[in-house]
């Protein structure tokens, strides 16, 4: 079982857990948005080998949240807030 | 020597000690420079050198796989062999599959124990038995055979099932496809190399992959552990690593790398000769020539690249198991892994040249590749002879995330593979 850690509630067990994407993966704003800078927003991934920043959903509290793990040895640092991991007040 | 595989040359070796047969596939050195040089040894990449030579006489070909032949997801699967599929684009290619899986064992003189057996897909609802005759009647429109079971037609095909009126999965139907089947994994991989080999394909083992070689703008080959090899074209089959490899070529794909699990138990007496999937109950199982219940499920939820699995899903997959056929309880389990797979959003192959000319995508497979070996092979092989689209591989290229011409699979036939 993994254990991934929650920003507001702390480890829980990987099935409360649901993956977001790529962290970073920002919707691209503005009136002329390109076909293929949507296909990269909507399905495209950086799928790495080692380390990996990534968004996560706690599903049972609703917290949407930054994780660094290794989808290797599938070490996982504790959950971070959005607005911690992505510098923002 | 003996080359050809038959009841008599089984008999005239055994009358010689066995000491006549020929290698089935020849070990040589990496050439500078090929016309074509695939990467990944596994059932797509093997079956992809092997129609270059066959169909389109391209034979200075080289096969890439920086393990052993098969090692990858064609020798960890589970081996099922089908098409039952909901979108015409979808069924044309799996059933191309199929129709060629049909007549491999003889074309490539290799017994890939082709079983078709029949494959039912439960329902345990009124709302699955309406989502299966929806799937019935696409899959017969689309011209592969298909056929809508009710209860009476489950108990002909499972009567170890658990029909208490207690029963978590009451079987209420479901969808019925004859001619699917099983194959033994190893036998299509290494039937694919002992033909490519024989028409003159080198298959290089323990040779891996490390960057691309990159001129003008175009692929020019590929770097390698055993050194720099040239090519006119490049094909890559890597399955969970393929966007590892699109990394080095400077493009992202539209996959996530996930664990896809199976196990099996002992062997046991024939009790079930159908392949039994229950997408309610995220399982599936059948019983191999051996006697060993393969039993597999869905994907693990966290994307991975350790090739073992994790326990949740899989309690979740045997419990399914045990509920539908208590028997089973009683089965100790041998061995379990894990396979890497390529999940794409719309549970559809990738097949088409990538953003980077000259190197061409076969990928996407996710947890249902293996039946469609031998039309990934064909297409691959047809890109990489041609440079362009063959018919059926064309609504399978990359540019449908831009255009949003999905292949839905995963909402169209409800599939978990
Ligand atoms: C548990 C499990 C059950 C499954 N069950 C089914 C099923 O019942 N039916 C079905 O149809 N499908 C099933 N699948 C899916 C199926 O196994 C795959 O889709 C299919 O085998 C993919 O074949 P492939 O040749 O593309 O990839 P693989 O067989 O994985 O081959 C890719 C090869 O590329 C090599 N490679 C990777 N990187 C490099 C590099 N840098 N250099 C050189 N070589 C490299 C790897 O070592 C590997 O051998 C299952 C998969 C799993 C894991
Ligand atoms: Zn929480």
């Amino acid at each position: 079982m993994q254990i991934f850690s929650c920003p507001f509630c702390g480890p829980r067990p990987e099935y409360e857990f649901h993956f977001g994407g790529d962290l970073g993966n920002h919707r691209p704003e503005g009136p002329e948005v390109s076909a293929e800078v949507w296909a990269q927003y909507l399905h495209f991934r950086n799928n790495p080998k080692g380390a990996s920043e990534e968004i996560w959903l706690h599903m049972t509290c609703g917290e949407i949240f930054a994780l660094q793990r290794d989808t290797l040895t599938m070490e996982a640092a504790p959950g971070q807030a959005l607005t911690a991991a992505e510098g923002r007040p | 020597m003996t080359r050809h595989y038959s009841a008599l040359s089984l008999v005239k070796e055994g009358l010689n000690n066995q000491k006549g047969w020929v290698r089935a596939w020849e070990s040589r050195a990496p050439k500078p420079r090929y016309d074509v040089v695939i990467i990944g040894g596994g059932g797509h990449g093997l079956a992809t050198a092997y129609y270059l030579a066959r169909t389109h006489g391209i034979t200075n070909v080289a096969v890439i796989e920086k393990g052993w032949l098969g090692g990858g997801n064609t020798g960890r699967n589970t081996t099922v062999v089908r098409s039952n599929y909901f979108f015409p684009e979808s069924v044309r290619l799996y059933d191309m599959a199929l129709k060629l899986y049909e007549g491999l064992s003889r074309e490539l003189n290799y017994n890939i124990m082709l079983s078709q057996r029949g494959m039912i897909s439960l329902a345990h609802t009124p709302a699955e038995m309406e989502m299966s005759a929806r799937v019935v009647n696409a899959m017969q429109i689309n011209g592969t055979d298909a056929e809508l079971f009710g209860p009476e037609d489950v108990r002909r095909v499972l009567p170890i099932y658990n029909f208490s009126d207690k029963a978590r999965y009451p079987a209420l139907g479901g969808v019925w496809q004859g001619r699917s089947g099983t194959a033994r994994h190893d036998a299509v991989a290494w039937g694919y190399a002992r033909a490519a080999s024989r028409l003159g394909v080198d298959i290089l083992q323990q040779c891996e992959v490390q960057d691309f070689l990159i001129e003008g703008g175009r692929c020019r080959g590929v770097v390698t552990s055993r050194g720099t090899i040239r090519a006119d074209r490049v094909g890559m089959a890597v399955a969970g690593h393929s966007s590892q490899m699109a990394a080095r070529a400077g493009f992202r794909l539209p996959v996530v790398s996930y664990a896809l699990q199976a196990c099996v138990s002992e062997p046991v007496k024939p009790v079930l000769d159908t392949i039994v999937l229950s997408p309610g109950a995220g399982t599936y199982a059948s019983q191999s020539d051996k006697g060993e219940m393969v039993v597999g499920g869905g994907l693990d939820r966290i994307p991975s690249y350790g090739q073992r699995g994790n326990l949740p899903v899989l309690e979740t997959v045997l419990s399914g198991l045990v509920e539908m056929f208590p028997a089973f309880r009683q089965l100790r389990l041998m061995r379990q892994w894990a396979g890497i797979v390529d999940v794409v959003p719309d549970s559809s192959p990738i097949l088409g040249e990538s953003p980077l000319p000259g190197l061409f995508l076969n990928c996407g497979w996710g947890t249902g590749g293996f039946k469609a070996i031998p039309a990934g092979g064909t297409l691959l092989a047809h890109l990489l002879a041609t440079g362009t689209h063959h018919d059926i591989s064309r609504p399978f290229d990359l540019d449908r995330f831009a255009t949003g011409r999905l292949i839905d699979e995963a909402a169209g036939s409800g599939i978990a593979h």
